[in-house]
C-alpha cells in the first residue's frame, strides 16, 4: 500500500505514484522547480529520407518501426473529441502485436474510448494518465485499473512532459491534413477539428512521433501546426475521425431557464464589478451555461459599445461572431469546438492559435491564463471554503477530466456559475469530495439562488455593496438547498486504496481519489 | 377493492421525479425495494421517509417499490400517497409535510399581478426554482396541463409543493378543474396556503359563488375568515357576455382573466396575431373587470421563442388597459414586467402633474394647472396611479418628492444592458 501524507491543503496524498516519487501539494505558488527541461533524443537527417517522404504503409508497421515494447508510454490527443478513431486503432494494433502494460497518456478521453476497458482487462494497457470519464471513470473508481490513474490539467500535462515527469515513448498525432514530411494541421480536411495544440508538447518531447492522417497533401502542408521536423513517420488511413462527433455536443446554448438565469446573473455580476470595460479579456468554457453567459456579455458590450482586447477559446460560433462583429480584437484559441471556429481559424488573422504552453504551463515564464480579467468555469461541487471539485461527483466516482480548469483559476476574477443542486444532490457541500482547486483562487460562485463572493475578495464585495443582485453568503445558499433536498447528503464509503492522483498545475499532488467500497 | 397501486414516472429521461408501486399485504410489515439515482447519497433518508409515510398513511403491511430519479422529499411523499390511495387504501388523515412559515398569510388584494407563470401540476421538476425567475404569481395547474388519469397524483403533488416550496414573494396560485372536480380540488389546496384560485371556463356567476362557498367551508386551520382570492377565467362567448356579473359574483374576486385559445374556438374563429377576432371579448372582459373594480388580466402569449412578439403583445395589452399577462416560460417574465412598466416619459409627465396638483392643493387653489394648461381631475387620478405603479415596479424612487427632476432610476432591460 502506498504511503499517504497530508499535504498543505490537508488532503492525504500518495508520496509514490506507479513507482515514481511524488511531491505533495505545498500551497499555491510554493513549489519551485529546479534543473532543466527534458529534451528529446538527438537525431540525424542521415536516418530520414532525403526526399522528405516519411510515409509508411500501416499504423501497425509504424509502431513496429518505432520500437514499441512492453511498458512504454503512448500518447494521443482529444482534438477529434468523441469522433476520434485513432487512439482505438493504436491500441488495437498494439494488442495484435502482443504488447503489454502500456501507459496510455491521452490529453483527454471521451466515450468513444470506452473500448480501452477491454485493453486494460487483457493487460495491453496498464493504466491511464489523463481524464477518466463515464465507464472509464467507473472502471478506475471501482479499483479495477492495475496502476494508479493520474489526472492533470492541460497546463499540467505540458509541465509534466517538459519537466521530464512523463516521458513519452511514442506520440501518435491524428492530423486532419498532413504532408509526407509530417507537417500537419487541423484547420482543414474531411475531419477538420481546428487546433492541434494539445499534441504540440508531444511532438517536441516524445522519443518517436507518428502523424496519422486521412488527408495527405503534397509537401508543404501550410500553414502547419505540427512541424514535420519533429515527426518520424506518417501513416495514411481511410478515416481518422467521424466529423459528426468531432463537433462537441456541449456547444449548444442552454434552454434551461435556470441555467439561463445563472448565465444572466454572471454577466450582470461582471458588469457591476467593473470587469466589462474597453480592452478587457475573458474566457468561458464550453458548457451551455458558459455559452449563454457569452451571449449576455455580448449584449452588454454592444449596448455600452465596449470592445475586448482578446477572448480565450475554446472557440465556437459565438466567439467567432464577436470577432467578426468587432467586439474583440483577437480570439486566442486553445481548442476549436465547431466548424465556425475552424473556418475562422483558417481565414481570420485575428483568430490566433495557442497551446497549453502559451496559455497554461505553470513551469514557464508566465502564461496567458493569469492575464485574463475574468474566467467562467464549471464545477461538480464547491465547499464553504470556496474549494472546487471537477473530477468526481459527490458519490466519489470519477466522471470528468480537469481540462484547463485549474490553469484558468489564476485569472483576475474566477467565477463558477453552477446550479445549487442537481436533481436532489446539493452542489455546495461542507468539504469537496475531491479537491481540484484551492478556494483562495475561486472568487465568485453564481447559483440560481444567489451569488456568493469569496470573503478574501473584499474589493469585489465593496464594488457590489449597493448592487440589486442577490449577493448572499455561501452558507445561506447551502442551507436553503439542504432544506429543499432533505438535509445534507451521506458521504460515499471510501476505501483505503488510492486509485487516482490529482495533480496541481505545478506537478505536486493536491488530492487522491479512493476506491469505492461496495 | 384493488390491492395494488402505482404513481409517478419512470420513463427514460425523467428527472427529479420517481415511480412508486405499492402492493398492500395482510402481514409482513413494510418491505421497501429502492432503486435510486441518488442511492449512495440519500438512500437511507429515502428509506426512512417511506417508512414514516407508510406509518402516517396507516399502511402497516406492504411491498413498496421505488424507482427514483432524484425526486425531492415532497415529491416522494406525494407519489407514495397517490400510490397508496390507488391501491385502494384511503388514509384516515393526509400525510402532511411540515409547512413553511407564512403559509397562512393572505396576499394583498391589489398587489401586482403583471405575470403569472403556469406550471404543469404533475411536473415536479419545474416547481422548486420557478419563483427565482421573479413572477408576480406562480400557478400550480391542476386543469389543462394534467392528464385526466393523473388528476389525483397532481393534487397530492400540488398540495405538498404549496407546503414545501418557497414562493419567494410570488403569489401562490392554483388553477382548479371545472365543475365538481374543481370543487374537490379545493380540499387539497385551500388549507395549504393557496392565496389565489383561478377558476377556468366560467360562464355563470354561480360557478364563482360555489367555489367561494366551498373555500369558506374549508377554511384555514386556526383562521376564522380565510381570504383566498379568486380569478375567474373567461374562455367562451357566454362567459364574455357575462363578464361583469362574473367579476361581481364575489367580493373575493380580485381579477378577471381571458383565455383566448378556447374563446376563439368557441366563437368559430381562428386565432390570429392581429387578434381582431378577440378584440370584442377582450374589451368586454376589460370593461367588466374595471366596472367591478377588479384587475383585468390578459391571456397567455404562447410562442416562447418570440421575445419581440411578446413585448409587442404586452405593450398592446397595456394600451388597452390590461394589467397582467399569462406566461408559460420563465424567460417571458422579465419581458412582461418590463413592457408593463410605465416608460420614462410617462413617469416624468405623471410626476409633474402630481407635483402641480399637490402644489395647488397646498396653496388652496381650486384649479390645477401645468404651464398654461389646466388639468382635469381624471388626469390627476391617472397620474397618481402611474406614479404609484412606477414606485412599486422600482422605476421611481419612493422618495421622489425629495428628489429634483428627473428622479428616475437607470432602468435595466432584460438583456442586462441599460436603456
Amino acid at each position: 500500500m502506498t504511503r499517504l501524507v497530508q499535504n498543505a491543503a490537508g488532503r492525504l496524498v500518495p508520496v509514490e505514484i506507479n513507482g515514481l516519487t511524488a511531491v505533495p501539494f505545498a500551497g499555491v505558488g510554493r513549489h519551485h522547480p529546479t534543473g532543466r527541461r527534458a529534451g528529446p533524443l538527438l537525431r540525424s537527417c542521415a536516418d530520414y529520407p532525403a526526399d522528405g517522404d516519411k510515409t509508411v504503409e500501416s499504423l501497425k508497421q509504424a509502431l513496429v518501426n518505432a520500437g514499441l515494447q512492453d511498458g512504454m508510454t503512448i500518447s494521443t490527443h482529444h482534438h477529434l473529441r468523441n469522433g476520434d478513431l485513432v487512439a482505438n486503432l493504436v491500441f488495437a494494433a498494439a494488442a495484435e502485436l502482443g504488447v503489454k502494460n502500456l501507459r496510455w497518456f491521452p490529453s483527454a478521453s471521451f466515450p468513444c474510448h470506452d473500448g480501452m476497458i477491454a485493453h486494460m482487462e487483457n493487460g495491453v494497457i496498464h493504466h491511464i494518465e489523463g481524464s477518466l470519464n463515464g465507464p472509464l471513470g467507473d472502471f478506475c473508481t471501482d479499483g479495477r485499473m492495475r496502476g494508479m490513474a493520474v489526472l492533470r490539467s492541460h497546463g499540467g500535462r505540458w509541465q509534466a512532459v517538459q519537466d521530464g515527469e512523463v516521458h513519452i515513448d511514442i506520440a501518435v498525432i491524428a492530423a486532419p491534413t498532413a504532408d509526407p514530411f509530417g507537417n500537419a494541421t487541423g484547420d482543414r480536411g474531411p475531419a477538420a477539428c481546428g487546433l492541434l495544440g494539445f499534441a504540440l508538447a508531444d511532438s517536441q518531447f516524445a522519443d518517436h512521433v507518428i502523424v496519422v492522417t486521412d488527408n495527405l497533401v503534397p509537401f508543404p502542408c501550410v500553414p502547419w501546426q505540427i512541424q514535420g521536423n519533429n515527426v518520424d513517420q506518417v501513416v495514411v488511413i481511410d478515416s481518422i475521425g467521424d466529423p459528426a462527433k468531432i463537433v462537441s455536443g456541449s456547444t449548444q446554448i442552454t434552454k434551461s431557464p435556470d441555467r439561463l438565469l445563472i448565465a444572466e446573473l454572471t454577466a450582470r455580476f461582471c458588469d457591476e464589478a467593473g470587469i466589462i470595460r474597453d480592452g478587457f479579456s475573458f474566457q468561458a468554457g464550453a458548457g451551455g451555461t458558459a455559452l449563454s453567459f457569452g451571449l449576455f456579455l455580448r449584449d452588454i458590450m454592444r449596448s455600452r459599445r465596449i470592445k475586448a482586447r482578446f477572448v480565450r477559446g475554446g472557440s465556437n460560433q459565438y466567439l467567432v461572431d464577436m470577432l467578426e462583429e468587432g467586439l474583440t480584437d483577437y480570439i486566442l484559441d486553445g481548442q476549436t469546438f465547431d466548424l465556425a471556429g475552424v473556418r475562422s481559424m483558417r481565414e481570420n488573422p485575428g483568430h490566433v492559435n495557442t497551446s497549453p504552453f502559451t496559455s497554461y504551463n505553470w513551469h514557464g515564464k508566465g502564461n496567458f491564463a493569469s492575464m485574463l480579467d475574468a474566467v467562467v468555469l464549471g464545477a461538480t461541487e464547491v465547499d464553504l471554503g470556496f474549494n472546487g471539485n471537477v473530477v468526481t461527483h459527490s458519490d466519489g466516482r470519477l466522471l470528468h477530466g480537469i481540462g484547463g480548469w485549474q490553469n484558468c483559476l489564476f485569472s483576475k476574477c474566477t467565477i463558477l456559475p453552477i446550479p445549487s443542486y442537481r436533481d436532489r444532490i446539493p452542489v455546495i457541500v461542507d468539504e469537496v469530495t475531491t479537491l481540484c482547486g484551492p478556494g483562495e483562487l475561486i472568487d465568485v460562485i453564481v447559483t440560481e439562488r444567489g451569488i456568493a463572493i469569496n470573503p478574501l475578495r473584499r474589493d469585489l464585495t465593496e464594488a457590489l455593496r449597493d448592487s440589486s443582485l442577490p449577493i448572499r453568503p455561501l452558507i445561506d445558499i447551502k442551507r436553503e438547498v439542504e432544506d429543499l433536498c432533505g438535509g445534507a447528503a451521506e458521504k460515499p464509503r471510501l476505501g483505503k486504496r488510492v486509485v487516482a492522483a490529482i495533480k496541481w498545475v505545478d506537478g505536486t499532488v493536491i488530492d487522491a481519489v479512493r476506491q469505492l467500497e461496495k | 377493492m384493488s390491492r395494488v397501486g402505482e404513481a409517478g414516472k419512470r420513463d427514460a429521461g425523467v428527472r427529479s421525479d420517481c415511480w412508486i408501486g405499492v402492493e398492500l399485504e395482510d402481514s409482513g410489515g413494510i418491505r421497501i425495494s429502492l432503486q435510486s439515482k441518488v442511492a449512495d447519497l440519500y438512500g437511507r433518508a429515502i428509506h426512512a421517509q417511506l417508512l414514516e409515510g407508510c406509518g402516517a398513511l396507516g399502511v402497516e403491511h406492504a411491498v413498496v417499490t421505488v424507482v427514483d430519479m432524484g425526486a425531492l422529499p415532497y415529491v416522494l411523499a406525494a407519489r407514495l400517497e397517490a400510490a397508496v390511495r390507488r391501491a385502494g387504501h384511503a388514509p384516515a388523515l393526509p400525510w402532511l409535510l411540515p409547512a413553511r412559515a407564512g403559509l397562512d398569510r393572505a396576499s394583498e388584494r391589489g398587489r401586482l399581478r403583471r405575470s403569472r407563470l403556469y406550471l404543469p401540476g404533475n411536473e415536479p421538476k419545474f416547481f422548486p426554482n420557478a419563483a427565482l425567475h421573479g413572477p408576480d404569481g406562480l400557478i400550480l395547474d391542476l386543469e389543462d396541463s394534467v392528464a385526466p388519469a393523473e388528476k389525483d397524483a397532481a393534487r397530492a403533488l400540488v398540495r405538498n409543493a404549496l407546503r414545501a416550496i418557497d414562493f419567494q414573494g410570488a403569489e401562490r396560485m392554483v388553477r382548479i378543474n371545472q365543475g365538481v372536480q374543481g370543487l374537490a380540488d379545493l380540499e387539497w389546496v385551500v388549507p395549504h396556503g393557496v392565496q389565489l384560485v383561478l377558476i377556468p371556463k366560467v360562464e355563470d356567476p354561480g360557478q364563482v359563488v360555489e367555489v367561494d362557498r366551498r373555500i369558506a367551508e374549508l377554511g384555514r386551520p386556526g383562521v376564522s375568515a380565510p381570504v383566498v382570492h379568486l380569478m375567474p377565467i373567461i374562455e367562451s362567448a357566454l362567459g364574455a357576455w357575462r363578464a361583469y356579473e362574473i367579476a361581481k359574483a364575489s367580493s373575493n374576486v380580485v381579477g378577471l382573466a381571458i383565455g383566448l385559445e378556447d374563446y376563439t374556438a368557441d366563437i368559430g374563429a381562428q386565432r390570429t396575431v392581429a387578434g381582431a377576432e378577440s378584440f370584442w371579448a377582450r374589451a368586454q372582459v376589460l370593461n367588466g373587470a374595471r366596472a367591478a373594480g377588479v384587475q383585468p388580466i390578459d391571456t397567455v402569449f404562447s410562442d416562447v421563442g418570440d421575445e419581440e412578439g411578446l413585448r409587442q403583445s404586452v405593450v398592446e395589452a397595456k394600451s388597452l388597459g390590461f394589467v397582467g399577462k399569462g406566461c408559460i416560460h420563465p424567460r417571458q417574465i422579465a419581458i412582461v414586467h418590463d413592457a408593463f412598466a410605465p416608460t420614462g416619459d410617462e413617469i416624468e409627465r405623471a410626476v409633474r402633474i402630481v407635483r402641480a396638483y399637490e402644489d395647488a392643493e397646498a396653496r388652496g387653489l381650486g384649479v390645477v394647472s401645468l404651464g398654461t394648461k389646466m388639468i382635469d381631475a381624471p388626469v390627476v387620478k391617472r397620474a397618481l396611479a402611474t406614479v404609484d405603479l412606477a414606485v412599486r415596479m422600482s422605476r421611481l424612487d419612493a422618495e421622489w418628492r425629495e428628489a429634483p427632476l428627473p428622479p428616475f432610476r437607470a432602468v435595466r432591460n432584460v438583456s442586462g444592458g441599460a436603456e
